[in-house]
């Protein structure tokens, strides 16, 4: 994936583009505002990384630029404010994912190939499917192995959840996000348990296990046999 | 800026300078009214008395001829407080009468309205005599004056002006007076609260404004301003106890990671080690963010209601929502989670921060109570909410250890632990977050004996 960085700090801004070159990136650096600003405008990018304070120029105020020209590349605003309000003012700038620093490379990573999914195609798709594990938005129903598994409301928007982004890691905050809708650190491993039930309904009993846990960074729903 | 220059700048002054000339106006207009209202009467009445005399003497005339008139007016001109009269002859030889001089020709100007003229009451009288005559000539060429002196009127003309003057003069002469006495009691006043908030600028925060205890304009605005200020030492104090409590409570972990770090690299190098020692300082950084995020967040709560967080919510649907992101974590350990939210209670609020602090009050229960209870009776953590008149309540209630009643006010404060829970883990944030966000939605928060355990009771008004 091609990411353009604007981050002014060298030394973070390095080492980020350092780590997503390991993880199969192609990051591109700018280290103020203008320049970002400058090069996002070409719309090579897949995904645009932008820290909210710059030099020059306001990192909002480059993600309201493109969006006002309609380049809908989608956007993390990374922001040293990590309040409800802060989030809320730069969803509302056009900015498509919010994380407040210092945060886990893991969580970063997780939320920029979760937005660059999010463009392609299929991402709106009805039936879901992993594997032999299947998932009808329509009639919400699941089943693995054309056997039926009755989920909670709940269970059935992690999985959801968890299918769309089939074969990327999902973070604990990201489920917390997407799935219960709040942004604050839990400090108990409450998604976990929730994890840990939905994976007793869906790998128990079957051959291969679907859910995965990524150590140190999250989760993951994917067919390994593939 | 010099005395008198403070001075003439006061409201008291320009006030003053307003009042004294609308009031001098008011006064000279109303002294003149009367001095003409009175010339008036008084000139009328002149007029009457002499008509009346020409009209009696010109009935003497009639009976008894000239010398009638004579005989008459002899009688009268000397009585006491006696009109003006005289009788002359066709070349104008005085025949009788009180007057001694009056100017020749005004005898030939015998007319119908009764004139002003000077005269002289007798031969070398020197003092200036004014009086309104009239003359009337008889058929036989003799001439008849009668007039009134008028120099009583011309006194009470001199007494108004006299008296308009003076009271002029004493008034503005007062107003000075009361001014500068109340310009200089402001002034007094005014200059002691600059001095006092000059002495508060320099630092010294215990200064106070100076109540005289008249309960006046000046009380009142000391009383506020006073207010204020015990509310900004109260607040620069509390800043004060948290910059205490950070350095403690961020540097001890900071330390904590600093040694272990060094420890790490002290020894033979050992990839095993190290990275043991790396993964326990990613650890300890991230409880240090979670506490700082915490801190943030109060100060930010404290500083007033974020914009844009603030929607129309559904209380009990907050409450559900977050009981059923703990239920699991809780049968976990053991724990049992009720909740009793069955009517929809709508209220401006932020979901993120209510959910937030019922998530804080849940794990504070799960925590506590689980490492009280033990196996002895499982733990049960009941939350609730309802309507009261105009107001929400949420409660949150547990069977744990509880709060001993001295330390519930205590415990809402910013990095409070109580000593038996300092080993257990945790910022110390927890129950002052959740303090802060009902504050912030202008709530109120009380920590319960649940008999056993703890009960938290928040109230939220609805409007």
């Amino acid at each position: 994936m091609h990411i353009l960085l604007i981050e002014d700090d060298r030394e973070a801004a390095a080492y980020l583009a350092k780590a997503l070159r390991e993880a199969g990136h192609v990051p591109d650096l700018a280290a103020d505002g203008d320049t970002g600003a400058a090069m996002a405008a070409d719309g090579s990018y897949d995904v645009l990384v932008v820290d909210r304070m710059l030099p020059k120029r306001d990192g909002l105020s480059v993600i309201e630029e493109l969006r006002g020209r309609g380049d809908h590349t989608p956007a993390l605003i990374l922001s040293a404010l990590g309040q409800v309000d802060d989030r809320v003012v730069g969803l509302r700038a056009g900015g498509d994912d919010y994380l407040a620093k210092p945060y886990a490379f893991a969580e970063l990573l997780a939320r920029v190939e979760a937005l660059a999914r999010r463009q392609r195609p299929g991402a709106a798709d009805t039936l879901l499917k992993v594997g032999d594990l299947e998932l009808d938005r329509l009639s919400h129903t699941v089943t693995r192995a054309g056997k039926a598994i009755p989920l909670q409301p709940r269970e059935f928007r992690l999985l959801e959840y968890l299918m769309q982004h089939a074969g990327q890691v999902v973070t604990r905050t990201m489920l917390l996000e997407n799935v219960w809708e709040y942004h604050f650190d839990p400090q108990t491993n409450v998604i976990d348990v929730h994890i840990s039930r939905l994976r007793a309904k869906i790998d128990k009993g079957f051959g291969e296990p679907l859910l995965h846990t990524a150590r140190g960074a999250g989760y993951m729903i994917r067919d390994a046999t593939r | 800026m010099t005395r008198l220059g403070k001075v003439v700048r006061t409201t008291a002054f320009r006030l003053s300078v307003i009042y004294i000339a609308v009031f001098s106006v008011f006064s000279v207009f109303f002294v003149l009214y009367i001095a003409y209202s009175t010339d008036v009467l008084l000139n009328g009445q002149v007029r009457d008395t002499i008509a009346a005399e020409l009209l009696g003497l010109s009935d003497q005339y009639r009976i008894g001829g000239l010398p009638a008139v004579v005989e008459t007016i002899d009688q009268r001109a000397h009585q006491p407080g006696a009109s003006l009269y005289l009788v002359t002859d066709v070349s104008g030889r005085i025949l009788a009468g009180n007057v001694a001089e009056v100017s020749s020709d005004l005898l030939n100007r015998a007319g119908v309205d009764p004139i002003a003229v000077t005269y002289r009451r007798f031969p070398g009288d020197t003092a200036k005599r004014t009086a309104m005559v009239q003359v009337v000539r008889l058929p036989s060429g003799f001439r008849i004056l009668v007039g009134r002196d008028i120099g009583e009127r011309d006194q009470f003309r001199s007494i108004v002006t006299n008296a308009l003057f003076w009271a002029l003069a004493l008034m503005i002469g007062l107003a000075a007076l009361s001014w500068v006495f109340v310009s200089r009691r402001v002034l007094k006043r005014i200059d002691s609260v600059s001095a006092t908030s000059r002495r508060i600028m320099a630092g010294d925060l215990t200064g106070r404004l100076e109540v005289a205890g008249t309960g006046d304009e000046f009380d009142r605005l000391a009383d506020g301003l006073n207010a204020m200020l015990d509310r900004i030492e109260h607040l620069l104090y509390g800043l004060k106890d948290v910059s205490d409590n950070i350095a403690h409570d961020l540097k001890t972990p900071l330390s904590r990671l600093r040694n272990r770090v060094e420890m790490a690299l002290a020894g033979p190098a050992d990839s095993n080690k190290y990275r043991a020692a790396l993964e326990a300082t990613i650890e300890e950084s991230d409880a240090l963010i979670t506490t700082f995020n915490a801190l943030l967040m109060i100060a930010r709560m404290e500083a007033g209601a974020p914009d844009g967080a603030m929607s129309e919510v559904d209380a009990s649907a907050i409450v559900r929502d977050v009981v059923e992101l703990y239920e699991p974590a809780a049968e976990e350990k053991g724990a049992e989670l009720a909740v009793a939210a069955p009517q929809p209670i709508l209220l401006t609020a932020s979901r993120e921060l209510l959910g937030q602090a019922l998530a804080n009050l849940i794990d504070n229960a799960l925590k506590h109570a689980a490492s009280a209870t033990a196996a002895s009776s499982p733990v049960k953590i009941r939350l609730a909410t309802a309507r009261d008149g105009d107001n929400l309540v949420i409660t949150v209630a547990d069977n744990g250890p509880g709060i001993a009643a001295a330390d519930r006010e205590r415990v809402l404060q910013r990095f409070v632990r109580l000593e038996k829970s300092r080993s257990a883990p945790g910022s110390g944030l927890g129950l002052s977050l959740v303090a802060a966000v009902v504050r912030l939605h202008h709530g109120t928060i009380e920590l319960g004996d649940g008999n056993p355990g703890l009960v938290v009771t928040i109230r939220l008004p609805l409007k």
